[in-house]
């Protein structure tokens, strides 16, 4: 009995896609505006959609760029979920939207996935499950997000947009092998948005220790015993990132170093993706990773719970990355806006 | 409202969704079955990759009430590295100024949306400066 998932049929990642916006709201600025300037900040900076930008064009993009690298053709997929806080639509899948412009309708399942900042690798998992079982040869999850914080709250400083998007296929057709899978969940209220309210709300003081800290440290550490590996066995290791220090603290506690880290670690320059964020991570490792690489990704979603998941890169990447946009290729596309673009931007202005 | 024009359209809105002439192998775009450049009949469905360049433009300051959200905006006429030339919005110019030739890439953006969040969102092609890539395909 082990708690680790793992497929009947080996599987992985056939290709894999990021987007980040080009907008940059510096964490600066918003502490010009509600602190004076005063006081430590979480980030650098963080990504901001552009006025036409939802979870939609943010996920297809990003499936783009992963169909580029499977090199499949996009009816073979049968399954196109979104994980995503921000689907535009209260009743109306995002999946199907993202589906059609891919053209992989009308033959597939076309899902949205919930779970707060964790419902891109939950989609992740569900993908592995589908294709690992047989029922379809190939799945495409995504997690994709356009977060917002009330104005003024902590939560502003670091609420950004971003997604990730991998298609899931045989083993043998992949540029990563996936391991295996290890969940961890608890009913925990450290952060959530009650229908029809714009803004979530959070327990200020709840959300590390009990929250994060708890749920993405077990999961890790129960991955490691259930594989009996340890930290020096990857090469690469990623983490959820709501800022900058959660991370690297629970990556220290775990015994990773910096050296395996900083790849995935974009919070700094990026913000908090939500359900892209420690994906978004996985991309930018991807980028750069060797055959024969071994990776951990470790995503935490609040409500709560962790999904933990490791790979070992095959010779497929080296053909298959150049295929697409590095995600430093979009990091690198920077324009700043100052706060009042972003408020217009947002829709925080009332006009009537 | 007219939900199903836009259910219509949403092939060619989303993906660049055309045709391309079985007979002199020329690319339509938007899709009118019969082919301008051999007068036969060309209904075979084509996805443009979407790449091309701006040979003019114009910024829509005043925009109608379903576009104010995102204006000023800029409209072009692209010439795709396809064949057909079209009409669409630039996009994520940041603070680069259009100028004829540069080079443009398909995005899928929202094309408008109703300020009451009430009705259909609306989705389809705009282009955008090329995103400078380090690793060269
Ligand atoms: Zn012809």
């Amino acid at each position: 009995m082990t708690e680790l998932l793992r497929p009947e049929r080996p599987v992985g990642i056939v290709g894999y896609g990021a987007y980040i916006p080009r907008y940059r709201l510096p964490a600066r600025e918003i502490a010009r505006i509600w602190t004076e300037g005063k006081g430590g900040l979480p980030i650098r900076e963080k990504a901001v959609p552009g006025p036409d930008e939802d979870t939609v064009t943010i996920a297809t993009e990003a499936a783009r760029n992963a169909l580029a690298r499977a090199q499949i053709d996009p009816a073979d997929l049968r399954a196109v979920w979104v994980g995503s806080e921000s689907h535009p639509y209260a009743v109306k899948p995002t999946g199907t939207i993202v589906a059609e412009a891919l053209g992989a309708t009308p033959y597939t399942q076309a899902g949205d996935w919930e779970f707060a900042c964790k419902a891109g690798t939950e989609a992740m998992v569900a993908a592995f499950g589908l294709v690992g079982s047989r029922m379809a040869d190939y799945a495409l999850a995504i997690g994709a997000d356009t977060a917002q914080g009330r104005p003024g709250d902590a939560l502003e400083y670091t609420a950004a947009a971003g997604g990730a998007a991998f298609v899931v296929g045989p083993a043998e057709n992949s540029l990563a092998v996936l391991e295996a899978t290890l969940s961890f969940v608890t009913d925990t209220p450290d952060f959530w948005r009650r229908a029809h309210q714009h803004y979530p709300e959070h327990g200020v003081r709840f959300t590390g220790e009990p929250a994060y800290f708890h749920h993405i440290g077990n999961a890790a550490r129960a991955f490691l015993e259930a594989t009996g590996t340890t930290a020096a066995d990857y090469a690469y290791a990623v983490f959820h990132q709501p800022n900058a220090k959660f991370p690297q603290r629970i990556a220290k506690s775990l015994g990773f170093t910096e050296e395996q880290t900083e790849v995935g670690l974009l919070s700094p320059v990026i913000g908090n993706t939500y359900s892209g964020a420690a994906i978004v991570g996985l991309t930018a490792i991807l980028d750069v990773a060797q055959p024969g690489d071994r990776i951990l990704v470790v995503s935490f979603g609040s409500g709560a719970g962790s999904d933990a998941m490791a790979f070992t890169v095959t010779e497929a990447i080296l053909e298959r990355r150049p295929l697409a946009p590095a995600t430093q290729d979009y990091i690198r596309r920077r324009t700043e806006i100052d706060y009042a673009t972003y408020t217009r931007w947002r829709g925080k202005l009332v006009l009537k | 409202m007219e939900i199903s024009r836009h259910w219509r359209l949403r092939k060619q809105r989303y993906a660049l969704e055309g045709e391309v002439c079985p007979h002199c192998g020329a690319k339509l775009f938007p899709p009118r079955d019969v082919c301008p450049h051999c007068g036969l009949e060309a209904k075979q469905t084509y996805t443009f990759v979407g790449t091309g360049t701006v040979v003019s433009w114009t910024t829509a300051r005043q925009a109608p009430e379903a576009f104010a959200e995102q204006a000023p905006y800029v409209v072009a006429l692209i010439q795709l590295d396809e064949g057909p030339k079209l009409t669409a919005q630039l996009t994520d110019l940041g603070d680069t100024e259009p100028y004829p030739g540069m080079p443009v890439e398909m995005v899928t953006r929202k094309l408008r949306s109703d300020r009451e969040e009430r009705g259909l969102i609306l989705y389809g092609y705009k282009f955008r400066p090329v995103l400078e890539r380090a690793l060269a395909e």
